[in-house]
């Protein structure tokens, strides 16, 4: 009969009222008390807003891959023919054969990129103030653009026509551009291979781009800044199977026919299982192939997605101690008050209190407690993106050098808020009022009030 | 109820506020019981003015915390009205004291973080009556009282003679049986004492049911009537032969 007249009190805002009284007569020790739970929330949805920033950067990143690619890269194995001595090299690597045959023999594949990759020195001989740069050069098909999120800025992408008829076009990254023509239109305009002595001429300027992410081991974080993207069949015409390195005056000879092969699946579903059907077709006959890795974005992204779970259970676990340890201070200040206004309860009991309304009391002002420092620590908790970006610009122009040394998974961390954080932490702050102010108040409703009366 | 019925009228038809038989408490203490009341009996008709006296130790605080419900008695009932509050529970004893008892106490008891007219409706809070109405009816009881101009001062802020005055508009917020007294003047000077009393005066004049404990006889004399205990036991209970009483004039002057 009195949980319903307790309930009922419960929301009467006149029981706030009092709760509100009684915790300004002590501001000093109510702050404090606050301020346990006050941490506890904001690292909540800090350690959340970090968690999540940080996954969705590496999402990004995985993403920029195609989640519905499936990616095979050459590898150079480990003293195959490294050695300057002999005039024979083995070749490595993923071959136009290989391609060929997945191609035709998996029918869920949409489109195969053949790609390849050599580092090259680019020049533009219009300019003599401008500097030779080194860069990839990369030969590629048609499609490579769009398979590998590349936006043009002006022209455009290389066409199948230059493609299939060995054309010597190019494309060139924003970066490249800027430095090798700073104040020109390089439209138009010949870059120079100096190694080769091939001119290529300028017909597309991309935009910016992120690098890419480094997976594991098997591929390398990739720079676009600096590229030059010509077809592929130019490259085989001019240039031939062989990269040649000069390096402390010795030749490094390295034999490869691709780099890379993206194959495009049609289905994002199919992606696992073409997956397999590559690495069968590819490791048939040779089970421990070394000089090829294949890498499935789409796997990928659902292990981010396992470790944002785990990064999030072990922030909230962070969070969650914080919590505790806020709500003992809680419970600690309340007992402590309880004791403290003995004699308040006594008048209360003798002027008709029952044991439920002793109790309510003292909820009351634990929960107003708990939720004062939740919504303060709400507040405060949004301002986490404005604190992070802040913080980063102070590192950047008080220690440039350390804050360049920084990896790029921090120093490009956005911080997102959770919007269910919000939500969770005032519950959670409201929860932990109840659990800790349960007892003081437990305490508070079994004095005897006779004794209480006399308590001095 | 048939028995009650029939105890809350005496001869003559004048109503009982209580009445109380063979009324014992003993604690049970590790090594000893202490048996602080013996059976004691008597009625409380309505407009009574008792003083209760008795050596330190004789069970009158024992006696008025039973009278004012915080406690139940060993044996013996207990009838306030209709209601024997000896069988009661500790809820149904709350709402017995939220709605028909009013204390008055010699430590005032006002609750700090509350202002003159809150602390007089605190009962009222505890019965769930608080409306529009009883924040009128608080400000007239502060009014009669003579605390009108001092509504939203805090207990801290008065002198022990008018927080004693805020503890009895307090007493009367419910309309109770009767309003217990324990030591009510105890810590005040003589001239405050009389203030009180005068007010205790005009109160039970009106028809107000008052029981004070008091260990002083000029306290006591001001009473209709006097219970001393002794052992936990009455030793006397007879009317005031020489009451003191203040004149109207008297009781005027000390309600400025
Ligand atoms: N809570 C208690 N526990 C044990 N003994 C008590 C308790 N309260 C009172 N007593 C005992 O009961 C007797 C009567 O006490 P009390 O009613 O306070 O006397 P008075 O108010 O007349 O001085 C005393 O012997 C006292 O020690
Ligand atoms: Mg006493």
């Amino acid at each position: 009969m009195n949980i319903a007249s307790a309930i009922s009190a419960f929301f009467r805002p006149r029981t706030w009222k009092l709760g509100l009284k009684s915790l300004v007569l002590h501001p000093m020790r109510s702050g404090l008390t606050v301020l346990g739970i006050f941490f506890g929330v904001v690292s909540v949805i800090w350690l959340l807003a970090i968690g999540e920033g940080i996954s969705r950067e590496a999402q990004a990143r995985i993403e920029d891959l195609g989640a519905e690619n499936v990616i095979v890269r050459s590898i150079k194995p480990p003293d195959s023919g490294g050695a300057t001595s002999t005039r024979t090299v083995d070749s490595f690597g993923v071959t136009r054969a290989e391609k060929e045959l997945i191609e035709t023999t998996i029918p869920t594949i949409g489109r195969v990129l053949p790609i390849r990759e050599v580092q090259q020195r680019f020049a533009y001989n219009g300019n003599p103030n401008s500097k030779p740069v080194d860069g990839r050069l990369v030969g590629c098909t048609n499609g490579y653009a769009e398979v590998t999120r590349l936006f043009v800025d002006r022209g455009r992408f290389l066409s199948s026509v230059e493609v299939n008829g060995s054309k010597s076009v190019c494309v060139i990254a924003a970066n490249l551009a800027n430095r090798l023509f700073p104040s020109e239109d390089p439209l138009g305009k010949q870059i120079y291979v100096q190694d080769k002595k091939e001119f290529f001429k300028i017909v597309g300027v991309l935009k910016p781009r992120n690098a890419s992410a480094a997976i594991g081991g098997s591929l390398a974080a990739q720079d676009f800044s600096l590229d030059v993207y010509i077809p592929i069949t130019t490259m085989r015409q001019r240039m031939g199977d062989l990269e040649i390195n000069r390096s402390n005056g010795s030749f490094v000879v390295k034999s490869f026919e691709l780099t890379q092969i993206t194959i495009q699946v049609a289905e994002v579903d199919d992606v696992k299982r073409t997956a397999k059907l590559v690495e069968a077709t590819l490791k048939a006959g040779k089970i421990d192939r070394q000089d090829i890795a294949i890498v499935v974005p789409f796997e990928l992204l659902e292990q981010a997605e396992f470790t944002r779970i785990v990064f999030m259970v072990f922030m909230g676990f962070i969070a969650a101690v914080s919590l505790l340890v806020g709500g003992i201070g809680i419970m600690n200040i309340m007992l402590a008050t309880v004791t403290e206004r003995t004699r308040e309860i006594g008048i209360r009991r003798a002027l008709g209190a029952k044991r439920s309304d002793i109790v309510l009391q003292f909820l009351v002002e634990t929960i107003s407690l708990s939720v004062i420092g939740g919504i303060m620590g709400i507040l405060v908790g949004l301002l986490c993106p404005l604190a992070i970006e802040l913080l980063k610009s102070i590192t950047a122009s008080s220690a440039p050098e350390m804050y360049a040394s920084l990896p790029g998974d921090i120093t490009d961390m956005r911080p997102v808020i959770v919007p269910f954080s919000i939500p969770l932490a005032f519950c959670i702050s409201v929860a932990v009022g109840v659990f800790f102010g349960l007892y003081p108040a437990y305490r508070a409703a079994q004095m005897d009030p006779i004794e209480a009366l006399r308590h001095e | 109820m048939s028995v009650a019925a029939n105890e809350t009228q005496i001869d003559g038809g004048v109503k009982l506020a209580a009445s109380i038989r063979d009324l014992t408490k003993h604690y049970v203490l590790k090594s000893e019981t202490v048996r602080a009341l013996r059976g004691v009996s008597f009625d409380v008709p309505e407009s009574d003015y008792i003083a209760i006296m008795g050596p330190s130790g004789s069970g009158k605080s024992t006696l008025l915390n039973l009278l004012g419900c915080l406690d139940r008695p060993t044996t013996g009932s207990f009838f306030l009205g209709d209601d024997d509050v000896a069988s009661m529970s500790d809820d149904e004893l709350s709402f017995i004291r939220a709605s028909r008892i009013g204390f008055v106490f010699q430590a005032y008891n006002l609750i700090a973080q509350l202002s003159v007219v809150e602390n007089i409706e605190v009962p009222l809070y505890y019965t769930g009556r608080l409306d529009k109405s009883s924040r009128q009816r608080s400000t007239d009881l502060a009014r009669m009282v003579g605390l009108a101009d001092r509504l939203d001062h805090r207990p801290t802020q008065l002198s022990g003679g008018q927080q004693q005055r805020v503890a009895i508009a307090r007493s009367l917020v419910n309309n109770p049986y009767f309003i217990l007294a324990d030591e009510a003047t105890g810590n005040l000077d003589s001239v405050t004492t009389s203030e009180i009393l005068a007010m205790f005066q005009k109160l039970n004049d009106e028809g107000r049911t008052i029981i004070m404990v008091t260990h002083e006889d000029e306290v006591a004399a001001h009473a209709k009537r006097v219970i001393r205990l002794r052992d936990g036991e009455v030793q006397v209970d007879e009317p005031i032969k020489n009451r003191e009483t203040f004149t109207v004039e008297q009781i005027q002057s000390y309600q400025r």
